[in-house]
């Protein structure tokens, strides 16, 4: 894993003394909270609903178990003992005083973390593949491209007052874990007649204006990237709408001018920008390569695993829906969930956070991965180790086998949280987990990703959810909308939109008719909910939902 | 009255020779043939417009070599962020040098130090 050379150390450090003095220059008056706001908001600080939230960056969602532990101190310290991952590859802590913030950053510089733009009008933090450098079918690691992105993006001159965020994703793999298709820029690692480089996919996003992303580039040799990058933001910076926040977005920039006017103007400027580059990234790049070196793999039985499987039906039920397939023979990607049914989604105690940083320590040669659907990967197991792994994670509530099914939901932190949130996001996760927890049909159900949002910002991805929910408020009343089809992965599409939404109390008798009649019209138990609604379309859908005159049938169940 | 801060401080301003003044909506496509003699001044309405940074570097790329000047709202959290993307100097008028007096500019003055764009190789201006 990379780790901090002197050059990172010394600039988190000054940064993180320049923050402590802009706090101090806030209270004297010598900046305006207008000038304050996105200073702080390029540092990781927000203004929730009851208090500060300080958003700390995990790049492309890796750990070590050192800075595991360290989040989980940082918690107990300064907060209320948990911190909650999000979809972005970061954790956040909901209640900070503003006066701790400055020692909360020193205390993730020591392990060599920050918050530096995770909020803002900035370049965030750069997420990639969860199972990056452990997958089966990976064509490369993007974590050493998504360092490099880091460094390259991270104080950028010109790019700290952009007109709005700006979020780039990687995979490495053909199998888009990245949701690259719903990022501002999204990288595919590609080859091209031996030689590696990038399929560059811009203008995706979710929020009020769902986009797909489009391949602006389909092959970028390797050692552009940096100036390709910087001529997409560099433009997009002079061209992307000032007048309206909700119109600033890059995917509204290309959606208003076309694809082909902004490759147009992105080529044009990048071959302005490329002289400019004198190579020097390459060698960096090569130098993070080397930091990235996969670790090395042990060759011996896994008899213990085949004893658990065959006479342990918890254990076997875990391993089937939390156990992933790993590059090197023995080994597996093991999924902790961080959705117990009826708990907060991506939420984890200080006392979880350690329990799985020991996991990583002593069985996982200290990695920890946090995933976009806001769960915790430990990639690289010894299959021999994964009895022991389960029966840690069941004595602290973490051994939930639920990764992809219906109750792994990713939910925004909406109204419990959220300033803009116009809905309850968590409790509607809570109790459809809980609901079919009850009903013990899950497994039966199979493959099937919720998504819920608490507003149109779409932080809960519900736009790419097999199932989205969207929290709306209808006249001071919760109103939950409800679309299907939607897809995250490489096949990206939107989910179109059932019809009338529900309240509160019928949500989850909905979900329940949707579930219903997708296991009643299935042609049999392997075909997933997202092939049978892409086979039969919304009607069996809208019908379960709906009557005749397209009013929200009683529920009937 | 305004102030100009550089590397060395607060000074007044002293150039008499032509001012280039450039809205920070400015086309970038006739960012070209300026002359190195003018000053060029491109205007930062609000600290958190940031079409200006891109601006000088583009005029900087395109080889102006030319004093290079932001004007108006631009705080001292900026001035690295400025220097960096290519400006020679910041023209802010005198409340703001007031409220942000001139140690929390200098603050600032060691822009090249931490620079990551430096550290991979991107440079500024034309070899």
């Amino acid at each position: 894993m990379y780790r901090y050379d002197d050059f990172d150390a010394a600039f988190v450090a000054e940064r993180n003394a320049q923050f402590r003095q802009q706090v101090a220059r806030r209270i004297d008056g010598s900046l305006t909270e207008d000038e304050f706001k996105p200073l702080r908001l390029m540092n990781g600080l927000y203004l929730q609903l009851h208090a500060y939230m300080l958003r700390v960056a995990i790049p492309y969602g890796t750990l070590r178990s050192a800075q595991m532990r360290q989040l989980a101190y940082i918690a107990e310290r300064w907060d209320k003992g948990y911190g909650h991952f999000t979809t972005r590859q970061n954790i956040q802590y909901n209640w900070p005083t503003l006066a701790d913030v400055p020692d909360m950053l020193d205390a993730l510089a020591e392990v060599e973390m920050h918050a530096i733009q995770t909020s803002g009008n900035t370049i965030r933090n750069v997420t990639a593949d969860h199972f990056a450098g452990a997958a089966a079918d990976e064509i490369a690691d993007p974590r050493p491209v998504a360092e490099m992105i880091r460094q390259w993006s991270t104080d950028h001159p010109e790019f700290q007052f952009l007109p709005r965020k700006f979020k780039i994703a990687i995979t490495g793999s053909p199998n888009d874990r990245a949701v690259t298709k719903a990022h501002d820029i999204g990288l595919r690692m590609v080859e091209q007649d031996g030689q590696p480089g990038f399929e560059v996919i811009v203008g995706g996003g979710l929020g009020r204006t769902p986009m797909i992303g489009k391949v602006i580039r389909d092959f970028l040799p390797r050692e552009d990237l940096l100036p390709y990058l910087e001529a997409i933001v560099s433009v997009w910076n002079l061209l992307g709408r000032r007048d309206n926040k909700f119109k600033a977005r890059i995917k509204i920039t290309v959606h208003e001018h076309g694809i082909d006017a902004i490759r147009e103007l992105v080529e044009a400027r990048f071959n302005e920008l490329r002289p400019a580059f004198t190579g020097e990234d390459q060698e960096i790049l090569a130098q993070i390569e080397a930091a990235f070196a996969p670790p090395i793999f042990e060759d011996r039985p896994a008899d213990t695993f085949d004893a658990a499987y065959h006479t342990d039906p918890v254990f076997r039920a875990w391993v089937d829906s939390n156990v992933s397939e790993h590059r090197a023979p023995g080994y597996a990607i093991a999924q902790i969930s961080l959705k117990a049914h009826g708990a907060t989604p991506g939420d984890a105690s200080a006392e979880q956070m350690r329990v799985m940083a020991d996991l990583a320590e002593r069985y996982g040669h200290d990695q920890l991965r946090i995933s976009h659907e806001q769960n915790v990967v430990l990639p690289h197991v010894h299959r021999a180790d994964l009895p022991a792994v389960h029966a840690a994670l069941k004595a602290h509530g973490l051994a939930t086998a639920n990764i992809g099914k219906i109750s792994d939901i990713i939910a925004c932190p909406g109204m419990d949280y959220c300033a803009l949130a116009t809905a309850r996001s968590i409790p509607i996760a809570q109790q459809i987990a809980t609901r079919f927890e009850d009903l013990k049909t899950e497994h039966e159900i199979g493959d099937l990703k919720i998504k819920i949002s608490g507003c149109i910002n779409a932080c809960g991805h519900h736009h790419v959810g097999h199932i989205g929910i969207l929290g709306l408020d209808r006249a001071g009343v919760e109103n939950y909308q409800i679309t299907l089809g939607g897809d995250h992965t490489e096949t990206a599409a939107l989910g179109q939109r059932t019809g009338p939404g529900f309240s509160a109390d019928e949500i989850v008798p909905a979900i329940e008719r949707i579930v219903d009649a997708y296991l009643d019209n299935r042609e049999s138990d392997d075909e997933r909910f997202i092939d049978t609604f892409r086979r039969l379309g919304m009607e069996p859908f809208k019908h379960a939902l709906y009557d005749e005159t397209g009013k929200a049938r009683a529920d009937a169940a | 009255m305004t102030v100009i801060v550089t590397d060395t401080g607060f000074a007044p301003d002293q150039w008499e020779g032509e001012i280039r003044d450039l809205p920070s909506d400015t086309d970038p496509a006739t960012l070209t043939a300026i002359p190195n003699e003018s000053l060029v001044r491109i205007a930062f309405p609000s600290s958190a417009d940031g079409r200006g940074f891109t601006l000088a570097r583009l005029l900087r790329l395109r080889g102006f070599t030319g004093r290079l000047r932001a004007a108006g709202h631009v705080i001292a959290d900026q001035y690295a962020m400025a220097r960096r993307a290519g400006f020679d100097e910041v023209e802010i008028d005198e409340a703001l040098a007031a409220r942000q007096p001139e140690d929390q500019w200098q603050f600032r003055a060691d822009w090249r130090a931490h620079d990551y764009q430096a550290r991979l190789g991107a440079r500024r201006r034309p070899a």
